[in-house]
Formats: structure tokens, sequence, C-alpha cells
């Protein structure tokens, strides 16, 4: 679905991005992991193209979407889950969803739904403002707000970052189940353990760089995955 | 004082405040999405009076068509000053597009007096808003009477849009967070320009109401309401519609007041505004309706 070959991308006058592949398959979820500052959300900014990529192409359903307004990105099916959740703090729980569905001139009351189906609390919450959720609640908004644009690829950048260990789970778990929904996800994550359990396939980022790629079992095993990412119990 | 020279005066705070509060809105709506002072909104007001003259005047347009063709008027200028002085900077410093609308009101003011001469017109006569009418024992200018109640349907218009609407959800977003719009889709560009579309019909609307209650134009007669009806939004908090109504109100209110009940201090008519503005820097920075911060991290 999503095919990346040799991307490079310069940022802030340093080359973040030094020229990478990524393949995300049709209904998949494959994963990034890798330190800060590795490139990982530069490379999902790319593809958004929120970041002008200085070579390499982008190819979206076999076409080149390298260049693109990020607007025309939306329209085709891709959106992003930024980090820091970014919910629209000033609009209502209810105004986040309908403005993730922006683009789209259908009804949408039953995607909607949906959205509340996978995340009650907010339908609850639908008529507060988003700044007043609490971080878990914000990121459950942020990602039902990316999946009222009915994407057929979702990005996500670190959506478990900050929250309480308990909702990290939670998250996973939703990330898994829209997943099943039919949806493509390329995830970032920090929490390299968690997010090569769930997926499909696994890159490392290091410095721009791919170093390693593999099943998300077959990573969680290695043992030199282990020592840099996982982290191991033998001390 | 007579009870009827101050119901007299009342009426005109009213009305002078609600002419502010007209202004006052496009300052506060682009502040909202731009973080920016749109210093040359005064010099757009000044501009639509002048496009109000020609119409009737060198044109001879009936009015009700002329105040269309000064509404679309301004409204181009506006959206044009948008595209070339502020959106090539929309990334730059804050302060480089401030200079830049301190800039264009120049450019504005003194292609004004270049191409019109710095010498006073009379604004037209136009009869249906000058006739005098008796309400009770006080006598008003048609534009007096009408004045209040055009600035609340505006105001209710735009607090419509900006709450109702598609757009005006794109446009709160906007104000939040402009990557993040992007990434819903929303076109910022459109956002912006339907922002200064608002904010210049206002001060069209305003200079024709203006114009008739004042009726001498000259180029640099948008500075003193511009400035003014900036201190009207930041009293009312900026970045706040109904604040910059407020605002307005308690401005135009205040100047007349002075007027009334201090004669003598007549000549400080202008001085208050400042005033208002040091009061409020020091004690209320957001104003009196000022955003709320609502924000976990």
């Amino acid at each position: 679905m999503l095919k990346i070959n040799n991307l490079h991308v310069n940022y802030g006058g340093i080359s973040a991005v030094k020229g990478i592949d990524i393949h995300v398959p049709e209904k998949s979820i494959v994963t990034l992991i890798g330190a800060n500052g590795a490139g990982k959300s530069t490379t999902l900014r790319a593809i958004a193209g929120l970041v002008k990529a200085s070579a390499g192409e982008i190819l979206f359903q076999d076409e080149d979407i390298l260049g693109n307004d990020t607007i025309d990105i939306v329209a085709k099916g891709i959106t992003l889950v930024p980090e820091g959740r970014k919910v629209f703090a000033n609009l209502t729980v209810l105004e986040n969803l309908k403005i993730g569905a922006y683009l789209r001139n259908d009804r949408i009351e039953e995607d909607i739904n949906k959205v509340y189906e996978l995340f009650p609390r907010l339908k609850e919450r639908a008529w507060q403002f988003a700044g007043t959720l609490s971080g878990g609640e914000q990121q459950m908004l942020a990602v039902g707000r990316a999946l009222m644009a009915k994407p057929k690829l979702i990005m996500m950048d670190e959506p478990s970052l900050g929250l309480a260990p308990l909702v990290v789970n939670n998250i996973f778990e939703i990330i898994e189940e829209i997943n099943k929904q039919g949806t493509t996800i390329l995830l970032i994550e920090q929490n390299a353990n968690k997010a090569l359990k769930i997926a499909d396939y696994g890159y490392v980022l290091e410095t721009g760089n791919i170093t390693f790629q593999g099943k998300g079992m077959e990573l969680l095993q290695d043992k030199k995955i282990i020592d840099a990412y996982l982290g191991t119990s033998k001390r | 004082m007579t009870s009827q020279l101050f119901m007299q005066q009342l009426a005109n705070g009213i009305s002078l405040g609600s002419l502010y509060a007209l202004l006052a809105i496009g300052y506060t709506m682009v502040y909202g999405i731009l973080r920016l002072i749109n210093f040359a909104h005064g010099d757009i007001f000044m501009m639509a009076a002048y496009f109000m003259t020609f119409s009737i005047v060198t044109f001879k347009l009936p009015w009700y068509i002329a105040i269309i063709v000064v509404i679309i008027a301004t409204v181009a200028l506006g959206v044009l000053l948008e595209k070339v002085a502020y959106r090539p900077l929309r990334d730059a410093p804050r302060m480089s597009i401030m200079i830049s609308a301190i800039g264009a009101s120049f450019l504005f003011s003194n292609l004004a007096t270049y191409l019109f001469t710095g010498v006073p017109r009379g604004f037209p006569d136009i009869k249906v808003l000058t006739t005098t009418v008796k309400v009770g024992s006080i006598s008003l200018s048609v534009a007096t009477l009408i004045t209040p109640f055009i600035t609340l349907v505006l105001l209710y218009l735009v607090l419509f849009i900006t709450n109702k609407t598609k757009i005006g959800m794109a446009m709160r977003a906007v104000s939040r967070d402009f990557e993040t719009a992007k990434l819903m889709g929303i076109n910022i560009n459109r956002v912006i320009s339907t922002t200064f579309i608002i904010g210049s019909a206002l001060a069209a609307i305003g200079a024709i109401l203006w114009g008739s209650r004042y009726p001498s134009i000259m180029p640099l007669m948008g500075v003193m309401p511009g400035l003014k009806c900036f201190i009207a939004a930041v009293l009312g908090g900026i970045g706040n519609t109904t604040g910059a109504v407020i605002g307005g109100f308690i401005l135009g209110m205040s100047e007349i007041m002075l007027i009334t009940f201090l004669p003598s201090l007549t000549g400080y008519r202008d001085a208050i505004a400042f005033i208002i503005l040091i009061v409020v820097l020091l004690v209320k920075p957001t104003g009196l309706l000022g955003e709320k911060v609502t924000d976990k991290v």
C-alpha cells in the first residue's frame, strides 16, 4: 500500500533521514522504532507532506505522493495522529471529531457513533472542550479524529507517550482493533516492546538509517535489539 | 444637565460605541487567527469611505448599489492586503509580519494622500441615513439610530459563522494550530482569506455609517479610529468577538460621557482610549473576556 524508496529528508539543515526504504503492506501494522532523534517523526511528517523530502519517492497505492500538498495526501486516504495528540483544545470533543471529517461531504453520523463505540468515554464528554480531557482521553480523541477521515492508512506518532501504563495497554488494544477493522497502520513508538508485539513487521531506525528490520516477533527475540531497545532483565 | 441632553448623549455614545465595535471585530478576528495586529485595518476603513464617495459622487450610483459595490471593493482590498503583505511572511518571525502591517498602513494612507490629495472631501449625503428622526424627546439621525442594531445583527452573524458553520469550525481550529489543521485537510489560506473578508466587510459598513455621521473624509481619517478600535479589541480581550463589541461600546460611551460631563476636557477625548489601554495592560492584560486557557499538557 505504501512504499518508500530511498527517502532523504533534511530538517533544519541537518540530514535527518538518510535514504530509507519502508514497505507497508495493505491491512498490516508496521512499526518504526528507535531512539529520540532517529528520524522517525521526520519520516511520518514527510509522508504527510508537512516537511519536504530532498530525494526519494513515496508511493501510495502505486502513485508518487512526494511533494503533494498535505490536503491532497489526506484526501488520498492517509492521516497522521500527531505526536503530543494536538487535539483542538478550544473545540468540543464532538467538533474535534467533525473536523476530522473536514474533507468529507457525505453523512458522518454513523462514523461518529463508531468512534463512540470504540471510545465510550468520548461520548460522555462530547460537549466538553477537548482541552479539559485527560491525556489518555485526548489520545483517544486524536485517534478518533483521525478515523473520522475514513483513512486507508493511519500513521501514529508516539501514541503512548506520557500516558499511564493502563491507558497505554488500552491504546494498543485499540490500535489492534482498528487494524482488524481493515485500516493499515504505520506506528512510531518508543515503547518498542509493545509496538513489536502487535506489529506484523518492524523497522529499527538509527540516526536516519534503517539498521534492522524483520517480522515483529523476530525482532522481539533479536539479541541486539533486546540489548538496545527492549532492555534486559539479566542485570 | 437636562435629562433630555443626557438621553441624547447616551444615544450618541451607544451609536459611536457600536461603530467602534464594527471595526474592533476585524482586529480581533485577524488577531485570533494570525496573532497579528492588522495595523492597516483602519486604512482599509478609510479606503472604504473613499470608495463610497467615488461610487456616489463620481459614478452616480444609487446608494443601495453603492453600498454593495463598496463592500465588495473593500473586501477585495482586504484580501489583497493579506495575500501581498502577510501571506509571504506566514512562517517569518511575528515581528516581521507586524512591521509589514505597519508598512501597509503607511502605504495606504500615503497612497490615498497622493491619489485623492490631503484636502478633506465631503461624504455623500445619503438621505436614508442622514434624515433626522425624533425618538421621544431626542432627535437623532437615522444612521445614529440604526448603527447599534446593525452592529448587533452583524455580531450575531459573525458568532453564527464562527460557532455553527464548517468554515467557522475550521477558523477556530486554525487559530489554535496551523499544522494540525492542515492534517485535517483544512485549506489554511482559504480560512485566513475568509477572516479578512469578514473583517473588511464590517470595516466597509462601519465606514459608510461613520461617513454619514462625520461627513468629512481624508486620508488619515482611519488612523485614530483604527487605534481606538484596536484598543477596544484589547479591552474586550483580543481574539474574542463578543469582547471586541463590548470593548467598542465601553470606549464609545466613555468618550461621549467625558464630553458630556466634563466639557472642559473635550480636547482629551482621544486620550481616554489610551488611558484605558494603559489601565487594561496594567490590570488585566487578557482583557474582559480574554481567551480562557483550557490546556492540559
